[in-house]
């Protein structure tokens, strides 16, 4: 979706403000979601791509507005509401008002440092050999998708450069809807800052995506 | 996301905060769906556990192996693991070297994607507007903010995480540490050099 979280070349945020000696959270209350987000996510009532687009997909004013781990709050406030897990209601009181539904892979103590040192790998057997090799002439395609996409605007219709390929991996826009990990070639493009921004860019200037082949076309096509 | 603001509501902000998520908590803990425990060792192992210290000894180490910078370059997901260094976050990995001539920047333009296995989570200004919006249109001012000024004829590479690949910089090696040992050199490997917004600082100030 064409959502505040994507944010490339956007202006007026002004600077960079890094903070020194930064704690890893803020607030035990950040602590707490960070933690919530990580462990309502195994039982597989959503998948990666499902919670990033419950946490894209708000008002811009919105998603601006909230601070990061308000945002992780809201996304996983939404995905159990949705999938009748926890109502509004129940958030509201703090206690169960209707009986659980039935839930396998609750992520136990015991098995946490397994699960979250072996990860959760996305790249899969390819079925088809790859479209395009290193070095060739790509376009990131146009388009405008109002569901979960990785293809940032700012590259969309912009021609590139094949610079890495890195096996085949789930698709998020698929998967984020439910319709398969329908995994894709998954290329590093790069692209010059003056097919990104214009003649007036730096000319010491590439910037790469990582970018699957549903969203490439060879460059020699017209946008 | 500014960042005064979150400091200027602290109080009030947070406490409405805290009582909303441990209602959520609670309601999750009554109807079966989380172990609070498993949430408590997340925590303790993404607080305490792992950091940016994790990375600071691999590129301290390929400074003084060449085989195994080749080897991290080259494999850099199983070299890494070789060290312990894997899981969540840092399944794909790829390791982008600095030279005199090239300078890498990572960036998560859509969200906050880092690698969490080598650097810990990510501070809040990765996460958030001034970095992601500028760092692929106006990376030099980035680094300015950072205080690095580049010299002109560097060529900056931005590498924006929009897919599972993990982006690791690899600083060059500054000069005047000629025999030290991995642990000084380490020491002085900071997060930043290894997203691309800082260089190794000797303990006197020089940048390399």
């Amino acid at each position: 979706m064409n959502g505040a979280h994507d944010m490339g070349g956007v202006h007026g945020f002004g600077p960079v403000l890094p903070e020194a000696n930064e704690p890893t959270f803020h607030a035990e209350w950040e602590r707490r979601v960070f933690a919530l987000v990580l462990a309502a996510g195994r039982p597989g009532q959503w998948n990666l791509d499902m919670a990033r687009f419950a946490r894209e997909n708000r008002p811009p004013t919105d998603y601006l507005a909230k601070s990061y781990y308000e945002i992780w709050l809201a996304g996983l406030e939404a995905m159990l509401a949705e999938r009748g897990l926890v109502s509004v209601d129940e958030m509201e009181v703090g206690r169960p008002l209707s009986e659980p539904k039935k839930v396998d892979g609750i992520l136990q103590h015991s098995s946490v440092e397994a699960i979250f040192s072996r990860g959760r790998p996305t790249e899969r057997p390819a079925s088809s050999p790859a479209r395009f090799r290193i070095g060739d002439r790509v376009r990131a395609k146009n388009i405008n998708p109002a569901t979960h996409t990785r293809l940032p605007r700012y590259v969309r219709g912009r021609p590139g450069i094949i610079e890495r390929l890195h096996g085949c991996h789930v698709f998020p826009d698929t998967n984020a809807l439910g319709q398969g990990e329908n995994p894709q070639w998954l290329y590093t493009v790069r692209f010059d800052a003056r097919d990104l921004w214009g003649p007036e860019a730096d000319q010491m200037l590439k910037v790469s995506v990582d970018a699957w082949e549903p969203y490439l076309e060879p460059a020699d096509r017209d946008p | 996301m500014p960042h005064e603001d979150e400091h200027d509501h602290e109080g009030s902000h947070l406490s409405e905060m805290e009582l909303r998520v441990r209602a959520l908590e609670s309601v999750l803990h009554q109807k079966g769906y989380i172990d609070p425990a498993a949430l408590d060792l997340l925590i303790e192992r993404y607080e305490k556990k792992i950091g940016p210290r994790n990375g600071a000894r691999v590129v301290a180490k390929a400074w003084v192996d060449q085989e195994f910078k080749q080897r991290l370059l080259a494999e850099p997901a199983q070299t890494l693991a070789s060290l312990g260094y894997a899981g969540m976050q840092g399944e794909h990995t790829a390791v982008v070297e600095n030279t005199s001539r090239l300078h890498n920047m990572v960036v998560c333009t859509l969200c906050s994607c880092y690698p969490w296995p080598i650097l810990g989570l990510p501070p809040v200004w990765y996460k958030s507007g001034p970095y992601r919006s500028r760092a692929v249109i106006d990376p030099r001012g980035v680094l300015r903010d950072f205080g690095v000024e580049l010299s002109a004829d560097t060529e900056v590479r931005v590498w924006d995480s929009t897919a599972e690949m993990r982006y690791l910089v690899l600083p060059m090696r500054p000069l005047g540490t000629e025999g030290w040992s991995e642990e000084q050199l380490a020491s002085i490997v900071t997060r930043d050099c290894m997203i691309g917004t800082g260089l190794p600082q000797l303990p006197g100030g020089t940048a390399s």
